[in-house]
């Protein structure tokens, strides 16, 4: 049972998210401009460092709702391949690059000044730019926060795993929104 | 020195928000919602609930920039605030604020660990549903904004007196994203 009274019984993030409009706003409009975007990472990529990054919190809600909208990115229609990047990103057949960036994002997880200049050097010689080097530590860091305040407030999470699914189609379609509903269904609005 | 190449003559996060101005725009425009906005606390509350989560995490940037502002905010009863960065149990805040930041505190550790009793705890207190939600937030955001900043190595000031007029600005001016570069 979440730890407040939201007003509503929305899932996940969408529970605190509609009691608190002012904050949820520019809270999507990050999750937007970080996640939407194919410039440097693509939205795949983007989407597996969200996801690998909330499985290590062990944030239930956001690492499935994350893992469903990479798997449909990246074709992995049974999400074998973003369970095997959760279990362990090294054994799996990800690019040196992206491998050297989840090393990055799994640190900044720990805290920022984990981070070290071996970890950026190891990424820029796999080929990685300052932007998408950037932008990993910017995903990470903000589902630290998405993590916490899903958590923090004992939000409500489906278990369902078609519910994610349908959300994340709607996700790829229209991007991150606090509007909406977490419903089996296609939903049409 | 900052692990990426980064605009020059600006510290910590401002030197984020230029190199990347729209993720930029809406991280000082949760900023300004969360701690100058619609929120249930005073502006040196929230502000002090910024500079704790920061202590916790030792991002001496965003603790030495939010006490700065906590410190204006609180004018004459300034003390309050290094008094909480040393140890907010004994510090000269109400009970109901020591129990939010324990709230805090657990959200910084690890959210999971925000029980039942520390949240009734708090209620008893007299905390609202909303005073709850943006501690939470709050402690969240600054999880964010401290691995952001130290996680990219940004140039953090050394000298205290470096931040009082941002501190100035910040309680005066709210957080508006420098001019991209």
């Amino acid at each position: 049972m979440p730890h407040i009274q939201f007003q509503n019984d929305l899932p996940g993030i969408l529970g605190p998210m509609n009691f608190s409009p002012h904050t949820a706003a520019p809270m999507n409009a990050l999750a937007n401009a970080l996640l939407q975007t194919d410039e440097g990472l693509s939205r795949g990529e983007r989407e597996l460092i969200a996801t690998y990054v909330s499985s290590q919190n062990d944030c239930f809600f956001c690492q499935t709702i994350h893992g469903a909208v990479a798997s449909e990115y990246l074709g992995d229609e049974d999400w074998s391949f973003v369970k095997a990047v959760k279990c362990d990103y090294e054994q799996t057949n990800l690019s040196p690059k992206m491998k050297a960036l989840l090393a990055i994002a799994g640190s900044v997880q720990k805290g920022g000044k984990n981070v070290t200049s071996e970890q950026v050097e190891a990424a820029q010689n796999e080929g990685a730019t300052d932007r998408e080097i950037h932008d990993t530590v910017l995903i990470a860091a903000a589902f630290c926060m998405f993590n916490r305040y899903v958590d923090g407030l004992a939000t409500i999470a489906p278990q369902n795993p078609e519910v994610y699914r349908a959300r994340a189609a709607k996700v790829v379609e229209k991007g991150y929104s606090a509007e909406g509903k977490y419903t089996s269904e296609k939903i049409i609005s | 020195m900052p692990h990426i190449s980064l605009p020059e003559g600006l510290p910590g996060i401002r030197s984020l928000a230029a190199y990347r101005p729209d993720t930029g725009a809406a991280l000082y425009a949760l900023a300004e919602a969360l701690l100058r906005g619609d929120s249930s606390f005073s502006q040196a509350d929230a502000e002090l609930i910024a500079t704790f989560t920061s202590s916790l995490n030792q991002c001496t940037f965003c603790t030495c920039s939010h006490a700065a502002a906590a410190r204006f905010l609180f004018e004459s009863n300034q003390d309050v605030v290094d008094a909480v960065i040393a140890d907010y149990q004994t510090a000269p805040i109400s009970d109901k604020m020591k129990a939010l930041l324990t709230i805090a505190k657990c959200v910084q550790e690890d959210a999971r660990t925000v029980s039942e009793e520390i949240v009734a705890n708090a209620r008893l207190l007299g905390a609202t549903d909303r005073e709850i939600h943006d501690t939470v937030l709050i402690a969240a955001t600054f999880c964010m904004f401290n691995r952001y900043v130290d996680g990219l190595a940004t140039v953090t000031p050394t000298d205290v007196a470096d931040y009082i007029p941002m501190g100035e600005r910040m309680g005066t001016l709210g957080y508006v994203p420098p001019k991209p570069q």
